[in-house]
């Protein structure tokens, strides 16, 4: 046999698909990459902020409201997006044009399927997040150099939700229930998980629910580096980052489970 | 040489010398929970072979060619692949396969020359390995004009020659292909048919699932007769026309209500009769003699037509007239 070798990179070539997929649509994605941000700072930050800012509330602590609201969106920017590319794609290749199930043909297996998708959501959340830090700081809304970290905090905080939502995607046979992941988990979670006020302003019976959702610690997280808070409490940083990496972590292997069990099904 | 059609021609076979089989089955058995899709079959195919299975719906021939295409686990049997086992090589094997599935699986999104660009990598081939390759293979498939177009705009027959050129992107030594023409219309099916038909020449082993008769006779060297879950019969197409039918059948018509007051007339004319809603079939191997012998019994059919059996007679003779869905 001639040159076949084979591809330990598997993962590599998976990664490689998205990339000739996504060089068809960039323009467009890179183009509301920039404009989400530039609307959302415009009329929540600048809009809402100069009612805010004449507020004496101690959350802000002589904070501008831009300021405050800026890292929690990207945060927030974020999750969106990945749930997004965590759910559709995800079905498409299993379902609709069923590309998982040409790659499964060949040595191409479940967990380069798995890791490959996921490495794409990664680099995608990381342009995503780098072109929403840029913006936030031409509105002059960060406070620390630290806010480059933000990055990675917010590509996390994306893919603390992408790895769960892929291993409830490869069970679903139509995008019916999608609409309800949407509706009545990512959306709650953009207003109640800190993003537009702190999560202290809540009733206290409704706070522990928002512990528990990676967005509260993703937001949390990635707002300490953009206001070079961080330092102040470096554990409660690590906590914050455990509980990404652990959604992460167990998102994979459920979806792990669920991609394997969709390509035997054929 | 690196032509993906000129080096499948000596499949590089890598099984042990005890077994000249390039897929060998025992006992094969594919279970769904309760169901059992397939139920201990055998079966074996040579290099350089054209093997066909043929059988209605829901016979079990896609869960068999799922089991060799390595992407489904045996629930019992045994299965060897170029010499390997599926079950701990499914990758190695897969490398050295080709695989046209029933539905297919392009990506729509990217054009043409894409999809087998891609594919190529899949299988590890450097990007001007994939070049060179999905240039030659747009040739065979007769889309070269095509090469820039996003699949989406392709007919059905061109995106079947696309999953088959695409099938081919890694030399494989062998060539799978589920129901390769269902759904086409006759141009797009015999120019499929003649693509197939180079290949074979070429040496490259096929193995097809078919409901085609005449798709089967086109292209099998030999075939195996599937009908829930279990082999029922094996041969040539001719050896099994031999085995299972005559020579020729004679189709008698009668006119409305004539054929239901034939009662015991028609005994004995042929070696085997069969009585359709809406005509009857004599089986016998001189089929103008059976004409002859009716019309001295005094039969008048309205319309009569001798012809040679084909593998139909067989397959409906094995698998039964009754609609299984």
């Amino acid at each position: 046999m001639t040159a076949l070798a084979h591809p330990r990179s598997g993962i590599g070539r998976v990664f490689e698909h998205r990339f000739m997929q996504y060089r068809r649509s960039y323009r467009a994605s890179i183009f509301s990459s920039f404009l989400t941000p530039v609307l959302f700072l415009a009329a929540m930050g600048v809009g809402l902020g100069s009612y805010v800012d004449g507020s004496t509330s101690p959350a802000l602590a002589g904070l501008s409201y831009l300021a405050f609201l800026a890292p929690g969106l990207l945060a927030a920017t974020c999750m969106q997006s990945a749930a997004f590319e965590a759910a559709f794609p995800i079905m498409s290749g299993l379902v609709w044009s069923r590309t998982f199930h040409a790659m499964h043909a060949t040595p191409i297996d479940g967990r380069d399927i798995v890791l490959g998708n996921f490495a794409w959501i990664g680099a995608r959340m990381v342009l995503v997040a780098t072109v929403f830090t840029v913006i936030i700081v031409l509105f002059g809304a960060a406070a620390s150099p630290l806010i480059v970290l933000a990055i990675p905090a917010a590509a996390l905080t994306g893919l603390a939700f992408a790895a769960p939502i892929m291993a409830f995607a490869a069970t679903q046979r139509t995008p019916n229930k999608f609409n309800a992941v949407f509706r009545f988990g990512i959306t709650p979670l953009f207003l109640f998980s800190g993003t537009f006020y702190p999560v202290d302003s809540l009733p206290a019976a409704i706070q522990p629910l928002a512990w528990v959702t990676p967005l509260y610690h993703g937001v949390a997280l990635t707002r300490a580096l953009s206001l070079g808070t961080v330092g102040g409490a470096p554990g409660l940083a690590l906590i914050h980052l455990a509980v990404l990496l652990a959604f992460i972590a167990v998102g994979l292997w459920f979806a792990y489970r669920t991609v394997g069990k969709t390509l035997l099904r054929g | 040489m690196s032509t993906p059609l000129a080096t499948a021609i000596a499949p590089d076979l890598g099984a042990p010398a005890s077994s000249p089989s390039l897929i060998l089955a025992r006992g094969l058995t594919k279970r769904f929970g309760e169901f059992t899709a397939v139920d201990a079959i055998d079966f074996d195919v040579a290099p350089g072979e054209s093997f066909g299975f043929l059988g209605p719906n829901g016979a079990g021939k896609t869960s068999t060619m799922r089991m060799i295409g390595c992407v489904s686990p045996l629930s019992g049997g045994t299965l060897q692949i170029l010499g390997l086992d599926p079950e701990a090589h499914g990758p190695q094997i897969r490398a050295r396969l080709g695989v046209v599935p029933q539905q297919d699986t392009l990506d729509t999104e990217l054009t043409v020359r894409e999809n087998l660009l891609i594919y190529g990598r899949y299988f590890g081939l450097s990007r001007a390995e994939c070049a060179t390759r999905a240039d030659e293979l747009l040739e065979f498939a007769q889309l070269g004009e095509r090469a820039g177009d996003q699949v989406e705009r392709l007919s059905g027959g061109m995106k079947r020659r696309l999953t088959i050129a695409r099938s081919l992107i890694n030399e494989p030594d062998v060539l799978l292909l589920d129901e390769p023409t269902t759904g086409l219309d006759p141009q797009a099916r015999h120019l499929l048919w003649d693509r197939l038909y180079r290949l074979k020449q070429r040496g490259v082993t096929l193995v097809l699932t078919t409901h085609y008769m005449d798709e089967a006779e086109q292209l099998c060297d030999r075939l195996v007769v599937m009908d829930k879950a279990k082999i029922v019969a094996e041969g040539s197409p001719r050896s099994l026309i031999e085995q299972y039918s005559t020579r020729e059948v004679t189709e008698l018509r009668f006119a409305p209500g004539v054929q239901e007051t034939l009662d015991g007339q028609l005994d004995g004319l042929a070696e085997r009769i069969e009585r359709l809603p809406d005509r009857v079939l004599l089986y016998a191997d001189d089929g103008e003699a059976a004409v002859a012998a009716a019309h001295a019994r005094g039969l008048q059919p309205e319309q009569v037509l001798v012809r040679r059996s084909s593998l139909e007679d067989v397959f409906l003779r094995l698998t039964g007239r009754s609609l299984i869905e």
